[in-house]
């Protein structure tokens, strides 16, 4: 399985080709592949079913214990049915829908590569791993929501999901670092069995915080929502795969898939129930004010994930049954719904609404699938939307925390997801005919195979739910609920879960009836709207920007000086806290030390300061020739005859040097003001300091073995030399010699190339060849 | 001895710091110059002084008699200061060129690199 998920990236890199072979009838063949994997997945459906856990193992980085492992349970497995089943569809729904498109080729790469990391995202066993293909999904989302490059509003969009998924992805990654270290391992199958290590760990709540912010901006929860709706600006085969039955579960997927792990406590209690609660019934609301088809399944997308969330958050036995019936019945609803939207907007030309009517007389088949589509999204028998919704609502009366708020919100988000059904079903297909930009058709069977195939596994589904049972059992099953009785079916009999269900019936009829009504009413609440969740999104970007826009202009301004200030200051900071707090310096050196020597050294000193105080250029280099030669003397009380032939005749050729090269310059201006000067005396004099008190450190500080001692030694016997330093430089060190010479020769190039072109500029033809063998 | 050039070498520093903040091309130049002075005599008295012990075989001889001088950082220094000559030389030709074209010696007025 791992070759069959790597090689879909090789033969989404080989789309382009195929289609220049093939032209539009390459999506169908792609679709082979998913559909391909579906059928291997078919064929580990009875060690699946019967409960059995398949590790496909596939080392990777053996040494950083990150592994290609596929596991596959039931939830895998569902989520991998799911992903390929889809796929297949939303791919032979594309060789329709973007049918002689200039930038087919580069859509088709783009998806196919969405898949395998999709994928790969719900059977990787690593931690690792799952988060490489998880940025991955994020990269490709961005990419297939900008497909339409060209349109200002698709790429902004592209941004903005890039943004919060992959900042979420970063505090998820902060977040499996915790989690592997909490754990001791990387691989999910051996956390999910380290529950109780884990939930007692010092470390739970910080990394339960990081990993909710990952899952919680992937799966647009409240308040990270909005740029799932946003989204919409992709085609409709993405909206449909990636933001409705895919991508946007995948942080649904991994609480899941952590729920054994980390599920139960207080805080995962009620941060899920909470947000999924609030995500519920804010999607639901936000949905119905909208008249763009596409928005309105968007929102009602959110409000389904909230619902997830909230049933992970309850996390009891019900509730995770309740939790995978739902997920599979939104997924075969909304993938099918985004499909005619899609036709509806290929047909027609518009994706309002409100511009549309009457089309079943010209669209029949569609309006049918549309139809049985949307009564599962209302949640009305006999379909598989109501199976799942009365199961929720089940649980969320049988909730044991914040049940009458919760209960409050799931009974608002049922009502209102009822009329955003009937407006989708009713609106186009119903009423009287309109006149729209394009004169519609029926939809041609490429489009309308998917959603007809997925309309119809939600009526036979929920016409006998008992199929189910063993699947689900199985998926609940790789969500730590072992051995528990699942037992689908449509009718419970007369039961609170109904009584809501029918009051939300007529409550959802009244909204739909009045939508115009309430829409214009809702409309006033547009300024609140725009303080949204949203609008913190736009206020942070902003401010990123003018961050670096003034950190630019503090730091990059371009001024050397200032680079070198703040350098030496971090220089200071580092080793001075360094030097006092770690060792403390040592300062009891004992002195020694004969008048001629200390004359010498101050004759160093009074050199350099003369330098910098002179106001003549001629005398500032005459001081520092002072101290240069002062070095000199030094080298020579100090047992250093080479250095001190090396610095006299270097010192004698700068100064010259100086004198021949900067003679023509003006004196020195006063250029700085008082205080920069007092800045700059600071600055320089504590750097003096720090380099004073570390060198006594050094001199006063444990001495380790000299490598000088074999240099010594071997001098004569090996080199044959008796000036070990010559010995050193020609022989021990020969190659460092060589590169030193090298350098040098670049340096006279350099002096030569710039007085050549000097000369042929001015044209005195005046070369001083001097500077050439400066080496 | 060594305290007392540890202190110089600290001005030393802080004298080549000093110039090379100026806003003169000149000045750091000279500081550079002062800098790179003051690191080789910083690393010559790291290893310790020794008192007219040259790190020489006399004639005849495998080895030297008695304490010598480390020869390692001589070795070391001497490479240094050879370098920052062909550097130094580099520099002072490069301060002359820019002083031509811009007529200048105020970093701050060498805005772009067009001339």
């Amino acid at each position: 399985m791992q070759l069959a998920v790597l090689g879909g990236f090789v033969v989404a890199g080989m789309a382009p080709l195929l289609h220049r072979w093939f032209g539009d009838r390459t999506p169908l063949m792609l679709a082979l592949l998913p559909a391909s994997m579906t059928i291997w997945l078919l064929g580990q459906w009875p060690a699946i079913a019967s409960g059995e856990t398949l590790l496909l193992e596939w080392a990777w980085v053996p040494g950083l214990d990150i592994t290609l492992n596929f596991l596959i349970d039931g939830l895998a497995w569902l989520f991998a049915m799911l992903i390929t089943v889809i796929g297949s569809l939303v791919l032979v729904y594309t060789g329709d829908y973007l049918r002689g498109h200039r930038d087919l080729p580069r859509f088709l790469v783009v998806i196919i590569a969405f898949m395998m990391s999709m994928l790969g995202l719900v059977l990787a066993d690593n931690l690792v791993t799952l988060f490489v293909f998880w940025e991955l999904t994020s990269i490709t989302s961005f990419l297939l929501i900008g497909f339409n490059h060209a349109d200002l509003s698709a790429r902004k969009a592209a941004q903005q999901g890039l943004y919060v998924t992959v900042g979420g992805g970063l505090a998820l990654l902060a977040g499996f670092v915790m989690l592997a270290v909490a754990g001791d391992s990387w691989s999910l199958s051996e956390l999910t069995t380290r529950g109780d290590t884990l939930r007692d760990h010092a470390l739970y709540p910080p990394l339960l915080f990081c990993l909710l912010i990952g899952a919680f901006t992937k799966s647009a929860q409240f308040p990270f929502h909005f740029w799932l709706p946003n989204a919409m600006a992709a085609p409709t085969p993405v909206s449909a795969y990636l933001h409705s039955a895919t991508m946007v579960k995948a942080g649904i997927y991994l609480l899941a898939r952590l729920h054994p792990a980390l599920g139960g406590t207080e805080a995962w209690v009620t941060c899920l129930s909470l947000v999924g609660a609030v995500t519920m019934a804010s999607g639901a609301f936000l949905a119905i004010q909208h008249t763009n088809i596409k928005k309105l399944l968007a929102y009602s997308t959110v409000m389904a994930l909230g619902t997830l969330t909230l049933l992970l958050g309850i996390g009891t036995p019900g509730a995770l049954v309740a939790f995978v019936t739902f997920l599979l019945a939104h997924s075969l609803y909304k993938g099918a719904l985004f499909m005619v939207a899609g036709i509806l907007d290929h047909e027609t030309g518009t994706k309002d609404v409100t511009h549309m009517g009457g089309l079943r007389h010209v669209m029949p088949r569609t309006a049918a699938v549309a139809t049985v589509a949307a009564l599962s999204l209302a949640g009305l028998p006999p379909l598989l939307g109501f199976v799942g919704k009365e199961l929720m609502l089940e649980t969320v009366l049988a909730a044991e925390r914040y049940r009458l708020l919760i209960v409050a919100l799931a009974f608002v988000a049922a009502f209102l997801t009822l009329a955003v059904a009937a407006i989708v079903a009713l609106k186009p297909f119903f009423g009287p005919p309109r006149r729209t930009p394009r004169s519609p058709h029926e939809a041609p069977a490429g489009m309308l195979l998917g959603p007809a195939l997925l309309a119809g596994l939600s009526l036979l589904l929920g016409l006998a739910p008992g199929r189910l049972d063993t699947l689900v059992a199985a998926t609940v099953g790789g969500l730590g609920v072992v051995d528990h009785e699942v037992h689908l079916a449509l009718w419970h009999g007369i039961n609170l879960p109904l009584l809501l269900s029918l009051a939300s019936l007529a409550l959802g009829l009244v909204v739909w009836y009045r939508w115009d009504r309430l829409r214009a009413y809702l409309a006033r609440l547009a300024p609140l709207m725009a303080r949204g969740p949203e609008a913190g999104y736009e206020a942070l970007m902003a401010g990123m920007v003018a961050g670096a826009e003034w950190q630019t202009r503090m730091l990059q301004n371009g001024h050397m000086r200032n680079y070198l200030i703040v350098t030496l200051l971090t220089l200071l900071g580092l080793v001075g806290h360094a030097l006092f707090f770690r060792h403390a310096p040592n300062l009891d050196a004992s002195l020694d030390l004969y008048l001629h020597e200390a004359v010498v050294a101050g004759l160093m000193v009074a050199g350099a300061i003369a330098a910098c105080v002179m106001r003549s250029r001629l005398a500032a280099v005459a001081a520092v020739g002072i101290m240069g030669f002062s070095i000199a003397l030094t080298f020579v009380l100090f047992s250093a005859p080479d250095l001190a032939i090396t610095q006299l005749l270097v010192e004698t050729l700068t100064v010259i040097l100086l004198v021949l090269v900067l003679f023509r310059l003006p004196r020195f201006a006063t250029l700085s003001t008082p205080t920069e000067r007092v800045r700059d005396l600071i600055v320089a004099g504590l750097c003096g300091m720090l380099v004073t008190l570390l060198m006594l450190s050094v001199l006063t500080g444990e001495r380790l073995p000299r490598i000088s001692d074999y240099l010594i030694a071997n001098s004569q016997p090996q080199g044959h030399g008796h000036n070990i330093v010559n010995v050193i430089l020609v022989d021990f060190r020969a190659l460092d010699t060589l590169g030193e010479m090298f350098v040098l020769a670049l340096a006279a190039i350099g002096v030569l190339a710039m007085l050549r072109f000097h000369a042929e500029a001015s044209g005195t033809g005046r070369i001083p060849q001097r500077e050439s063998d400066d080496g | 001895m060594e305290p007392l050039l540890a202190i110089a070498i600290g001005i030393l520093f802080a004298a080549a710091i000093y110039m090379m903040l100026r806003r003169s091309i000149v000045k750091l130049v000279i500081g550079l110059m002062l800098l790179s002075n003051a690191a080789n005599l910083l690393i010559f008295v790291s290893a310790g002084l020794t008192r007219g012990g040259p790190p020489l075989v006399p004639q005849g001889m495998a080895a030297p008699e008695g304490v010598v001088a480390d020869p390692l950082p001589q070795a070391l220094v001497l490479t240094a200061i050879v370098i920052a000559f062909g550097v130094l030389s580099f520099a002072v030709v490069l301060v002359r060129r820019a002083w031509e074209i811009v007529r200048a010696d105020d970093l701050d007025r060498m805005r772009d690199t067009d001339t």
